[in-house]
């Protein structure tokens, strides 16, 4: 091999390797990307059917009812809007009416947003941080205050 | 006082430091041994004030100290002595203390065991390596002081949040900082080389036994920490794809990436810039993953705005060492000799294919971490880059590098035959393939789990065929003197077949998963369930008491045939001071697979919500990284590429060795 070829065997794996990195980052960015909102801008966005997303919010008190099996339903609010979740399978350790959750899942025919996770995850305040935001962008939590109304500490 | 020693001592380091950035520095420069020759004792000296400090700060917390700030808030005096000691480091000021201390630590290794580095390089990485320690001192004492007091003191601290209150995170972060931390010496060396302006062959080799140690560090502390979240989370989940989980894998693939391009750039003079190009680079990304843990920019990009001062600053520390590296990179770099080119089929070749894919994984992930940041500092969506993304970018990035490390393996440096290498994989490849037929035959399930547990096999096999190939070149037939080639290998040869099958070892834990069982039940005493071959039964249910929380216990029986094999206590723990309940898993290793059960609180009636999991093979996720850090123990350990053999006669005259 000659050094030009040797260098053009180089220089053309490494694009190829590029190019097949670039491609898989754009075409994964496009169809994998879930995004997060509160239930509010879920009503303003007319947010159909069977997209994926996560919503997150305040277990609305009073809302939360076992069903069959280990199926719940209850509703997400921001204390402006409320959207009806349901699901099946184990609560996380610190749910509880009045309390911060995220879920991820789609909305069914019906409108009920069909979670197939509810995520336990939490920081130190007990809040998830999305949760945290959409609340406060709907003036129910300002900023300062250590938890909103109704949200255990 | 103890503490104002303590805090005292930290200062004073802070002084050293500065000096280490100044004196060797302007020796290097005025040609004056001395000077240069302050970086030692300098280094030496710094690591212990830091140390003494670090020892101030656990003596605190030993003792409940509850006048200091960092003790009321993360200590309780009824929390258990292992916990006060690791809850050092379970928060933010503490675990800014480690880090300096190891970075001190890396600094006083670097200035102890270089007696092979020209001295005028050793000064110039020394005074590198102070201005990093110039840097996060700095951060500690203007922001994030452990050493705080409080006027009023108060009767009990807030403990330590209860899901750190475990041996697994004992351990966990001072393996991933002394991996993170220790590329530090790598980046030192590197910025020493760009300063000096001159590279050989040599600089890979000073690079290696530090780029080594702390590769093996960073992978016991991925896995430590994967295995920490598995236990601990509740969910059965190993990796979540997490931002704080990306930002170690980060600087895992670049150092990787950099063990093997250092051994082109030590065997063939060749890839020197882009050897220091990734040894800047793997740094930086650890500086980044400091960054991104420690800002709080993670926790909300809003909370990073408003409360700017920690986050700034390390975000200052992050451009200016990372840009600056970058800036004399540039500058430098078109300089350096470039070594000559080579042919694509050899072992050479091979490697850098191996760093194209590696770097070009990391550049995935990198993106998946900071797309969702970028984009939400952008114009305010929240997007969440999950697992589904990494599968789509980081697989197939990655997966290429299972079926073609063992072939570089066997090839030849400068011109490698690439049929007689695969002729000699012909029978391992098979060998694979015959795996995932019985897999499939015998388990079934999903093709991904079938065809990477078959890629898994071949590719922890294939490892050994190098060792194969080179104790019986002419074939198994004609072994005369098998014996005698075998114990005459290098040890790095086998450092690098472990740490192939190693990974070939995690492959086939992390395929198995697609095998895995997962059963949600009620469950109610003497109650008896069905998951994969075993079935598990509730005995008994119990309530406990610990030093700081209690808990309710569930005991259970897990049979197969009707043997009683082994039992678990699954139970959920109740943490009174922070009112906070963790889930504590019953898992049990069967077979190399584990049974994993997850209780919710009690319900009203007596019976408990459960989680309950058979995963096969699941511990060999974690073994496979024991074994490549292993292989990578046994390459550090090979005398043959220690520092300190030979060129010695290399030191300029009139210079003295920085004994």
């Amino acid at each position: 091999m000659t050094r030009k070829q040797k260098r053009l065997a180089l220089i053309g794996s490494a694009l190829g390797v590029l190019a097949l990195a670039v491609g898989l980052i754009l075409f994964a960015l496009r169809d994998n990307v879930v995004f997060f909102y509160g239930p509010t801008e879920m009503v303003e966005k007319h947010v159909g059917q069977g997209t994926r997303l996560r919503i997150g919010g305040l277990v609305k008190t009073g809302t939360l009812t076992h069903l069959e099996g280990k199926s719940v339903k209850f509703q997400v609010t921001d204390g402006k809007a409320d959207v009806p979740v349901s699901y099946t399978g184990l609560l996380p350790d610190l749910f509880k009416e009045g309390q911060g959750v995220v879920a991820e899942g789609a909305l069914d025919s019906a409108g009920v947003f069909k979670a197939d996770s509810i995520l336990a995850k939490h920081d130190e305040r007990y809040m998830p941080r999305e949760v945290a935001d959409a609340l406060k962008k709907q003036g129910v939590w300002k900023e300062g205050e250590t938890a909103p109304a109704g949200a255990p500490k | 006082m103890i503490v104002e020693t303590g805090h005292f001592a930290l200062a004073l380091a802070l002084a050293l430091a500065l000096m280490q950035v100044i004196l060797p520095f302007w020796g290097a420069r005025a040609h004056d041994g001395r000077l240069m020759a302050t970086a030692r004792p300098l280094a030496l000296t710094q690591f212990a004030l830091v140390a003494l400090a670090y020892a101030a700060l656990t003596y605190a917390h030993v003792v409940s100290d509850f006048s200091l700030v960092n003790v009321v808030e993360n200590s309780h005096s009824t929390k258990p002595m292992l916990y006060k000691i690791s809850g050092v480091w379970g928060n933010h000021e503490g675990s800014m203390m480690l880090w300096a201390l190891i970075l001190t630590l890396s600094g006083a290794a670097m200035a102890l065991f270089s007696r092979a580095i020209p001295p005028r390089l050793l000064a110039d990485a020394t005074s590198v390596q102070g201005l990093l320690s110039v840097a996060f001192l700095l951060f500690i004492l203007l922001t994030s002081d452990p050493f705080v007091r409080l006027d009023t003191l108060p009767i009990e601290g807030n403990d330590l949040n209860p899901i750190l209150q475990d041996p697994g995170l004992a351990i966990h972060p001072p393996l991933l900082y002394i991996g993170y931390v220790g590329f530090s010496i790598v980046f030192s060396l590197a910025a020493g080389a760009l300063i000096g302006g001159r590279t050989d062959a040599a600089f890979a080799r000073f690079i290696r036994p530090w780029t080594l140690a702390a590769w093996i560090f960073l992978t016991l502390g991925i896995a430590m920490g994967s295995y920490w979240a598995y236990y601990t989370l509740g969910w059965g989940g190993f990796w979540f794809w997490d931002p704080v989980e990306n930002a170690s894998l980060l600087p895992w693939l670049a150092g990787t990436a950099l063990l093997h391009s250092a051994a082109v750039m030590e065997k063939r003079d060749s890839l020197k810039i882009w050897t220091i190009f990734l040894a800047i680079l793997t740094f930086s990304l650890s500086l980044l993953g400091t960054f991104l843990v420690r800002s709080g920019v993670l926790t909300s990009v809003h909370a990073f705005a408003s409360d700017p001062q920690r986050g700034l600053f390390i975000l200052g520390i992050l451009v200016l060492f990372i840009g600056g590296a970058l800036f004399l990179f540039m500058l430098r770099a078109p300089t350096l000799t470039s070594g000559g080119l080579f042919a694509p089929i050899s072992r050479e070749g091979f490697l850098v294919v191996n760093n194209l894919l590696l770097t070009a994984s990391c550049a995935a992930v990198f993106i998946g971490t900071l797309y969702p940041l970028a984009l939400e500092a952008w114009n305010g969506s929240k997007i969440t880059v999950g697992a589904p993304f990494f599968n789509l970018t980081f697989g197939p990035l990655f997966a290429p590098i299972l079926i073609l490390a063992p072939l570089g393996q066997l090839l030849a440096w400068k011109r490698g035959d690439l049929f007689a290498a695969a002729q000699r994989l012909f029978a391992v490849a098979v060998l694979g393939l015959v795996a995932m037929l019985g897999f499939y035959a015998f388990q079934g399930g999903p093709a991904v789990a079938v065809i990477g547990a078959g890629v898994a096999v071949y590719l922890m096999v294939a490892a050994f065929a190098e060792i194969w190939s080179r104790v019986f070149p002419q074939g198994f037939r004609r072994r005369a003197n098998a014996f005698g080639r075998l114990t005459g290998l290098p040890l790095s040869a086998w450092g690098g077949a472990l740490a192939h099958a190693g990974l070939g070892v995690t492959l086939l834990g992390l395929a198995a998963t697609g095998w895995g069982v997962e059963k949600i039940a009620t469950i109610h005493p003497n109650e008896s369930f069905a998951v994969g071959p075993y079935a598990l039964q509730a005995t008994s249910v119990d309530s406990g008491e610990g030093p700081n929380y209690r808990e309710a216990i569930v005991h259970m029986a897990i049979s197969r045939d009707g043997k009683i094999l082994a039992k678990i206590d699954p139970s959920k723990r109740f943490f009174k001071t922070r009112q906070m309940a963790t889930s504590q898993a019953g898992i049990v290793t069967l077979n190399l697979g584990q049974v994993y059960v997850a209780v919710a609180e009690q319900n009203a009636d007596g019976s408990f919500d459960a989680r309950m999991y058979w995963k096969p093979l699941v511990s060999l996720i974690w073994l496979g990284a024991l074994v490549m850090a292993l292989g990578g123990s046994l390459s550090l350990a090979d005398r043959r590429l220690r520092v300190g053999v030979a060129r010695r006669a290399k030191l300029p005259a009139g210079v003295q060795a920085a004994e």
